[in-house]
């Protein structure tokens, strides 16, 4: 079995990684739809978004790969996908959690899709030239994402008794995951102060504003805040992680090496 | 729930550059107009075939009957005189 890779423990590093792991493991979990989508013009839709988000992780995992071997050695983006422990990942914990249901699986993409306009809508400045670059393509696709699962978030909620019962039990259990986006720590300040990125911190309000908005619409409230905080972005992760992890990174751990 | 009972079926145009007239390239079905756009988008024009889409119920659509078709559009046929094909284009009029 092919071993795992070690990074050097760098800020900057991580700032890139917990991006690019949100984007990834997310596309993971909506490529699940492939073929189970309520309708094959959704099916589609979804899977377009997972490759959107795939396209994203290739781009930051790369850029961080650039920067993350030690002593000048990097990794590419299949080392950092594929050889890399649960440990290592920093994914926000919401994007790992199982897909559910259509409604948890929309409200879910419309929480991570508003995060994510919000952060390329900054990173366009990055002092980063390559970053900047992958913020300015990437903003687009937020942009599109948040649209659509926002407009389904409205139709579910605001739909029959059945969807809006959903809606809201998709509420219940995903909220409490939004907390995590914003918890301020030396990896955020590192990113602030060094000009790379936004603090996620910074963007809270304005993340609670947008979705206040969806949420309105589809008449439902955000649930009221709780002491519940998850780490994924520390990499201290649920319970999910391991089996994501172990069905991605099976042919790689099995083959080291193979070329594909 | 039947998609068919819920979500009508739509016809899907897309104009791929600007200049160009909107052509047919599809349908699918999608509960409103919104998301027939939207999905309109996904399905037909993700390689960039467009720059604009247009949307219309499938029953909004009043078609020609084909037992209708030599009384339409036969007579035209041998009458050169309504065609006009006498006269040659400058090559920089495009997609006439």
């Amino acid at each position: 079995m092919q071993a795992s890779i070690q990074l050097k423990k760098d800020p900057g590093v991580q700032y890139l990684l917990r991006l690019a792991d949100t984007c990834l493991i997310l596309a993971q979990r909506l490529g699940e739809w492939a073929g189970h989508a309520p309708i094959l013009e959704e099916d589609i839709a979804l899977t377009n978004m997972a490759l959107d988000l795939v396209g994203q992780a290739r781009a930051l995992l790369t850029r961080a790969g650039q920067l993350a071997g030690q002593e000048g050695e990097g990794f590419d983006e299949d080392q950092l996908a594929f050889l890399r422990d649960e440990r290592d990942y920093l994914n926000l914990t919401l994007v790992e959690l199982p897909h559910g249901d259509f409604a948890h699986t929309v409200l879910r993409n419309a929480m991570v899709a508003t995060l994510l306009k919000l952060l390329w809508q900054r990173l366009q400045d990055s002092g980063d030239a390559e970053l900047a670059a992958i913020a300015a393509k990437a903003v687009k696709e937020a942009r599109y994402h948040q649209e659509h699962a926002a407009d389904w978030v409205v139709r579910l909620g605001d739909g029959t008794d059945e969807s809006r019962a959903r809606m809201q039990a998709a509420l219940k259990a995903l909220w409490i995951y939004s907390a995590e986006m914003f918890d301020a720590d030396a990896v955020d300040e590192h990113a602030g102060a060094s000009g790379l990125g936004p603090r996620w911190s910074e963007l809270r309000d304005e993340w609670h504003a947008e979705m206040r908005e969806i949420l309105a619409a589809a008449t439902l409230e955000p649930p009221a805040d709780s002491a519940f905080r998850s780490e994924g972005k520390r990499g201290r992760h649920s319970e999910h992680m391991g089996y994501i992890l172990a069905e991605m990174q099976h042919l790689q751990r099995a083959y080291p090496g193979g070329v594909w | 729930m039947t998609t068919q009972n819920e979500w009508p079926l739509w016809e899907v145009f897309v104009r791929s550059k600007a200049g160009l007239d909107h052509k047919h390239c599809g349908s699918l079905h999608a509960p409103d107009a919104k998301m027939a756009i939207q999905l309109a988008r996904d399905v037909y024009t993700r390689r960039q075939e467009g720059t604009s889409v247009w949307v219309v119920r499938a029953d909004q659509i009043v078609a020609s009957d084909p037992g209708d078709k030599d009384m339409y559009f036969d007579p035209m046929e041998d009458k050169v005189y309504r065609h006009p094909t006498f006269y040659s284009l400058p090559d920089s009029v495009n997609h006439m």
